[in-house]
């Protein structure tokens, strides 16, 4: 035992300008910008599981096109831009942008959506303004948006998921042609396109609307499990929550953003219905279709691009509410997620000003706790 | 004695280290550091004026003689922590990184003291010949400010002072020299408290600790009621021992900005200058030594030392049998707030608690990234500020939108630069801007 101390006496201490000056504080935690990415991306996974389960390998395409193209087109910015090529990608935040845009866009678009999608996104949405943590728009929304512009009948054609043939909506989201085609199998379900229960609000009689149909509770269990048309990702809502959940449990987001966000559009929607059902459907189907909660739990809740103060992200998360149902109800668009973010984004600096939180010692309170005793 | 954690106090904010390291020598009881053959008394270790030497090359002293003498009412006076022969007054490496001018003492080995000063009987003595004690004896705050206590118990009359708070918290990772102090002489560290309460006339006093020391509070609150004073068990979360976060985790209250705990009717001392007025009031004896915690994962046996003042650095680290591993940094003080050290010549001062070696991977941890608006500072923050925007501001070199969100009013406690993901020098642009801004303001 004493040999042992003798030789860990040997160790000499270092002379002395050998020693690190530095300010302090002189501990950080051992968190990265590159762990939060990777712990965002497997937040992601159970959305991503369930879009390839639900429309197949065509969405695996998708989801592997858009993180590799984005990574891809990330890579080529740092390399034009002289800038380190290699830690740029590996923080991972080319990747999350991927899997959002992938998730945001509907199984089957041909290839070169996700590759002008990854250019949109990573150059417009986010190099051209200094790379991560400096783009005022969620890259993926950009993307998302300007590729809805570019392309809008691709990025409005859905296909059936799986087994959607023995699912409640079957009749009403597929056309006639289409179906008897199925039957009789010269076409395979995966290649069947159909409407989504949005897009089919929008256009459908008033009878129909007032009757309750779209809120069937048959239907509504197909929305909830995600046996439904729509973009990859948005549509089983089990794998979001469970995102969701992930993301709490990491504390990556703020849950007022969503929260607020979701309960808006359900308020909203709910006055509505009541005022008249012949006008838009019951709330709970605003919330289990469309991409309100990929929006809400993905896209709206983004760090970079949304308010810094508790007060700031109620506020954004009402103002998206308010945006998206406005959009959904009154706009050409049957959907308004992407665009509701979008707009709000540009808002957080505006919101961060006057949502600031009350520093400490600037009004003084006296005794406001009991004393302890 | 078992301790409701739930019901623990605390200020809204602030972090935890995972990690925090006071494992490694909160349970090595406090050895007193043998004599050794040089001293260093800094001049300059009390906040405002130093004191000048009384004493000159040559000179035979004895322990608690006095060696320098304050030279105004925010000074205070040193004392000569053993017996031996001046050496001069010598320049020597400062804890803060300039040359400091220090009384050089050669022991003479035989550690012989002056008769200490008489005993008082303070709850029968004047305030007044309690206060000269305190000042006599060179009494300064031992938590890290080193103001001079005597100037701290003079409040001016038109602040009432209703409430006292003596720091326990000891919130800072790694040190443990408060702990032990509580738990070994939890009677005079108690009793000094009172002494306290009577100079300033205040009945209601509390001793915060963190509920990471449970043996700390529990020995605490087995002799509190003699005093009546109250233990208050606090969350374990830094900066929990900052003034203005202890005042508002105990009475609710928030100093301020820009003002001082008198502000608010409190004073706060630490723990260790309870048991310095103690030592001052009932034993006589001035202030020349302190309890300090020597750790880090690379010392071979960290502990707690009673330690004379102006002991050189590397004599406690030997203490502690030197190092397993070759250390990056040497600090004075804790890892969130303390000093780093280029010179392990360095003394002890009245205010050192600890003496911390971190590995060489600890200690080179640099790079900042751009801020990915991730909100961890913003709920680090003591202060309730928005450090990441002040520190985008502070990179922009626009002082009047950071003075304008309140960068004056920072800590500096670094609890914005340890959550960082992206690892930005917040602190660094804290000082950087406040500094500019007192320039600004002075032209």
């Amino acid at each position: 035992m004493s040999e042992d101390i003798k030789v860990d006496q040997e160790i000499k201490l270092p002379a002395a300008d050998q020693l690190v000056l530095s300010s302090s504080p002189h501990l950080s935690t051992s968190d990265t910008v590159r762990k939060i990415m990777y712990k965002v991306l497997l937040a992601l996974l159970p959305a991503v599981l369930a879009g390839v389960w639900f429309f197949g390998l065509k969405a695996l395409l998708v989801i592997v096109s858009c993180t590799v193209f984005c990574v891809g087109a990330e890579a080529l910015w740092c390399v034009l831009a002289k800038k380190p090529v290699k830690n740029t990608i590996l923080d991972g935040s080319a990747a999350v942008t991927g899997v959002l845009l992938a998730l945001n866009l509907p199984a089957g678009v041909p290839l070169y959506v996700p590759l002008i999608g990854a250019f949109l996104a990573i150059w417009l949405g986010k190099q051209v303004y200094g790379g991560i943590g400096n783009n005022p728009f969620n890259p993926a929304i950009v993307a998302r948006v300007g590729l809805l512009i570019a392309f809008p009948a691709l990025l409005t054609t859905w296909y059936a998921p799986r087994n959607f043939n023995k699912s409640f909506g079957y009749d009403n989201f597929v056309t006639f042609e289409q179906r008897i085609a199925v039957e009789k199998g010269e076409k395979k379900l995966d290649a069947v396109t159909c409407a989504t229960p949005l897009g089919l609000v929008k256009t459908a009689p008033k009878d129909e609307l007032s009757q309750g149909f779209f809120a069937h509770p048959q239907m509504l269990k197909d929305y909830f499990i995600g046996n439904r048309p729509g973009c990859i990702g948005e549509t089983c809502v089990p794998a979001l929550l469970l995102g969701f959940f992930i993301l709490l449990a990491f504390k990556l987001i703020n849950w007022r953003i969503p929260v607020c966000y979701v309960g808006t559009v359900a308020v909203i929607t709910a006055v509505a219905h009541m005022i008249s059902p012949a006008f838009t459907p019951e709330p709970l189907f605003h919330l289990l279709t469309g991409g309100l909660l990929l929006g809400a739990i993905f896209m709206a809740t983004d760090m970079v691009t949304s308010p810094i103060t508790p007060v700031g992200a109620i506020v954004f998360g009402v103002g998206c509410g308010i945006v998206t149902a406005v959009i959904r109800l009154w706009g050409n668009y049957p959907e308004g997620v992407s665009f509701s973010i979008l707009l709000m984004n540009a808002l957080v600096p505006l919101i961060d000003r006057y949502c600031g939180i009350r520093p400490f010692g600037y009004t003084v309170k006296r005794e406001k706790k009991e004393v302890a005793k | 004695m078992k301790i409701n954690n739930s019901a623990a106090l605390s200020f809204k904010g602030g972090i935890h280290p995972s990690g925090d390291g006071k494992n490694l020598s909160s349970a090595k009881a406090i050895e007193s550091a043998p004599i050794f053959e040089r001293y260093f008394v800094l001049l300059g270790q009390n906040a405002g004026k130093a004191p000048e030497a009384v004493v000159a090359k040559g000179d035979a002293v004895k322990k608690y003689q006095l060696i320098a003498k304050a030279s105004g009412f925010v000074s205070a006076n040193l004392h000569a922590p053993t017996s031996g022969t001046v050496a001069g007054v010598t320049t020597i490496p400062g804890p803060m990184g300039v040359p400091a001018q220090a009384i050089e003492i050669v022991s003479d080995g035989l550690d012989e003291a002056v008769e200490p000063f008489s005993a008082i009987e303070w709850q029968k003595a004047d305030n007044k010949v309690l206060l000269d004690r305190v000042a006599e004896c060179g009494l300064v705050g031992m938590g890290g400010a080193s103001f001079p206590t005597h100037v701290k118990l003079s409040p001016p009359p038109d602040k009432a002072i209703d409430t006292l708070i003596f720091n326990g918290a000891e919130c800072e990772p790694y040190l443990t020299a408060d702990h032990r102090l509580m738990i070994e002489y939890t009677d005079p560290v108690l009793e000094g408290a009172a002494i306290v309460g009577k100079i300033l006339g205040v009945s209601n006093i509390f001793i915060g600790v963190e509920i990471n020391k449970a043996d700390a509070i529990s020995e605490l609150q087995k002799l509190a009621d003699k005093y009546g004073i109250k233990i208050v068990p606090l969350k374990v979360r830094y900066p929990q021992g900052s003034e203005k976060q202890l005042i508002n985790s105990i009475t609710g209250r928030e100093v301020r900005s820009g003002g001082l705990p008198m502000d608010a009717g409190c004073v706060v001392q630490n723990v260790g200058t309870a048991k310095a007025v103690y030592d001052a009031v009932v034993k006589g004896l001035p202030l020349v030594e302190r309890v300090v915690t020597v750790t880090g994962e690379v010392v071979a046996e960290p502990g707690n030392w009673l330690v004379r003042i102006g002991t050189p650095v590397i004599k406690v680290i030997e203490l502690a049998k030197g190092v397993t591993a070759n250390p990056g940094k040497l600090i004075l003080g804790g890892p969130m707030m303390g000093f780093a050290q280029k010179s392990f010549d360095v003394p002890v001062s009245k205010n050192t608690s600890g003496i911390l070696l971190l590995s060489k991977e600890v200690a080179v941890n640099y790079g900042s990234g751009s801020c990915i608006r991730c909100g961890r500072c913003v709920s680090a923050c003591p202060m309730h500020l928005v450090p990441c925007l002040l520190g985008c501001a502070i990179e922009g070199e626009r002082y009047d939108l950071a003075a304008a969100n309140h960068v004056m009013d920072c800590l500096e406690c670094g609890a914005c630069a340890y959550i960082c993901p992206a690892h930005r020098p917040l602190i660094q642009h804290m000082r950087r801007a406040k500094a500019e801004i007192r320039r600004r303001n002075a032209k």
